[in-house]
């Protein structure tokens, strides 16, 4: 873990880097190229899927010289960074790690890609990712598996695996995920870096492919809390196109400090029982002595419906995926089945090979629960169950500031170890899911490492649009075990 | 339930428009049938009093004025994409046989 540190801490903070390429100390165009060298030496862990390298030279040269010429170059200047594949944008193709999208040239980017690029920052890369969003590991994704950087033989979690994978190998500063039900924080937790899952809504997935609408969000990956906040807060905030936008908090999301001092923290019942691994439980305890220690009234708090998060979660999203996935007819763009005597056969060959096997699980479960019959009895109970769920938290965060736990019951698990089961592979979301339900922040942590060394998360949640104030408790908790 | 035959596998995949193998049929007839099984615990819930939720931060139909924006993408540009295009069309197989 020492040399992997080390390699990583060769990027300094996304400010310290921003002001030096402004001030000409570096370069933005040297930048590119240490984080394009940084990713050809590390090849073998699978999280790169294409370099935007050509585009990200164009890019960088350009503020260069806007840098002489003494223009305004923004507050993320020439900052490299590394976008998973399911964001729209130029330079490479965007293929969600799916055979169905290989080759898909996007004719637009997405918003939040906009704005890190009106700030300066300089995509060099697309990150693996399960196919589609669809996983806990990255090994679902139709190219490759990334490796945890901590351990080849481990998985770097998932979706945003190869996000994450990337910045602790030290590729690049900052990387950006997606959220549906933890697939930024538990490989966050896995690797071993800052995970974000914001408020839902709070960024905007216009130009993202989309996986389950209702609880998508948008978040960076980074080293330190610092970090994320300061590239949160250029992302986040109202988007015309995405009408599930809503209002950032007026004081921005950068330079938050939250005392933990006199602050109510609940630590989650349910996610602290036996079946959560002795090493991970440590490492949590570890942190939750600490916290009480810089003055947290920390108290032991339940939220019983929390055991039905996972059931709710495989209904909705699924059902939500289905219809999102619909869109992949292979008559409109990428892979489409060539030689159907009919439009039916082209559907039915188009999706029926274009699509590998998870996401075909989801599509029929999907199905399964929104047709006619099944209805009642599992979607519409599962947005009810939803509800109860809702209110648990309502309830709790009326008297608590901050619910913390685990994010995963488990450190990185050996590759191949829960692929052949997929309720198996589904469990490993079971302590992230409900924060994506809820549409409550939630945060990611690294607070020490378990008996093989591999890191642990500890997870932090806060109310809704409380974002500015979690980013800012975890920090403090940063600091504590610094 | 949640013992899913091979005809409901069928069903389904037609459903949704895809085309199974012979193996994508048995697998997915259990592992379906398992996530089933695991995600029916919603059943046993109780939910009296409650309704549904589908949108969690209060939003409720977000209007906008109904102006075409100039978004710098071509008709031109999304055409390229397509597998077949005539006429500025998208060009799909007969659906009538």
């Amino acid at each position: 873990m020492g040399s992997l540190s080390a390699a990583a801490g060769e990027w300094q903070s996304v400010e310290q880097i921003a002001e030096d390429v402004r001030t000409g100390k570096v370069t933005a165009v040297e930048l590119v190229e240490r984080a394009l060298g940084v990713i050809d030496s590390k090849k073998e862990y699978g999280a790169i899927i294409a370099t935007t390298a050509e585009r990200a030279r164009e890019r960088a040269a350009s503020i260069d010289a806007m840098v002489k010429n003494g223009q305004p170059v923004g507050r993320l200047a020439g900052v490299p960074y590394i976008a998973k594949d399911n964001y729209l944008m130029f330079g490479a193709e965007t293929t969600a790690a799916s055979n169905m999208l290989r080759g898909f040239v996007a004719p637009y980017q997405a918003t939040v890609i906009e704005r890190l690029e009106a700030e300066g920052a300089v995509c060099v890369a697309k990150a693996n990712l399960d196919a589609f969003a669809h996983g806990a590991s990255t090994e679902n994704s139709d190219f490759m598996i990334t490796l945890n950087p901590h351990d080849k033989t481990r998985v770097a979690g998932g979706s945003s695996g190869g996000s994450a994978a990337s910045v602790v190998l030290g590729m690049v500063p900052f990387a950006l995920g997606s959220e549906t039900g933890g697939s930024i924080r538990l490989p966050a937790s896995f690797t071993g870096c800052v995970g974000y899952k914001p408020t839902y809504g709070l960024t905007s997935r216009h130009g993202v492919v989309a996986m389950a609408s209702s609880t998508d969000t948008l978040a960076p990956l980074t080293k330190t809390v610092d970090d994320l906040a300061l590239v949160f807060d250029v992302m986040a905030g109202c988007d015309p196109l995405d009408g599930t936008t809503i209002e950032r908090d007026p004081d921005g999301y950068a330079n938050a400090t939250t005392s933990l001092n006199g602050k109510k923290v609940g630590v989650i019942k349910e996610y602290m029982t036996e079946g959560v691994a002795p090493g991970v439980k440590q490492a949590i305890q570890a942190a939750i002595d600490k916290m009480k220690a810089a003055g947290a009234d920390v108290q032991e708090v339940s939220l019983p419906s929390l055991s039905l998060a996972l059931a709710v979660y495989y209904i909705i999203v699924p059902a939500e995926v289905s219809s999102n996935l619909s869109r992949h007819d292979g008559q409109r763009y990428q892979f489409s089945y060539q030689g159907a005597k009919d439009l039916d056969e082209s559907y039915m060959k188009s999706r029926g090979i274009g699509f590998g096997k998870e996401a075909k699980r989801r599509i029929m479960i999907g199905t399964h629960v929104l047709s006619s019959g099944y209805y009642d009895a599992y979607y519409r109970q599962a947005q009810t169950v939803r509800t109860k769920i809702i209110n648990e938290f309502d309830d709790v965060f009326t008297d608590f500031d901050f619910l913390v736990g685990p994010v995963a019951p488990t450190t990185a698990f050996k590759v191949g170890e829960n692929a052949d089961d997929p309720l198996k592979m589904y469990l490993a979301d079971i302590m992230t899911v409900a924060a994506n339900l809820v549409g409550v922040p939630a945060i990611s942590v690294p607070v020490g490492v378990d008996e093989n060394d591999l890191p642990v998360g500890l997870q932090i949640m806060a109310a809704q649009r409380a974002d500015r104030a979690l980013l800012g408790v975890a920090k403090h908790i940063e600091e504590l075990l610094r | 339930m949640a013992k899913l035959t091979r005809d409901d596998v069928l069903k389904l995949a037609r459903l949704a428009r895809l085309e199974l193998t012979e193996d994508e049929i048995e697998a997915y007839r259990s592992e379906l049938s398992n996530i089933l099984r695991y995600v029916e615990m919603v059943q046993n819930a109780d939910v009296a009093g409650l309704k549904p939720t589908t949108q969690v931060t209060g939003l409720t139909n977000v209007m906008r004025a109904d102006e075409l924006l100039d978004y710098g993408v071509s008709r031109d540009d999304l055409l390229r994409l397509a597998p077949e295009t005539q006429d500025g069309q998208l060009k799909v197989k007969r659906m009538i046989i």
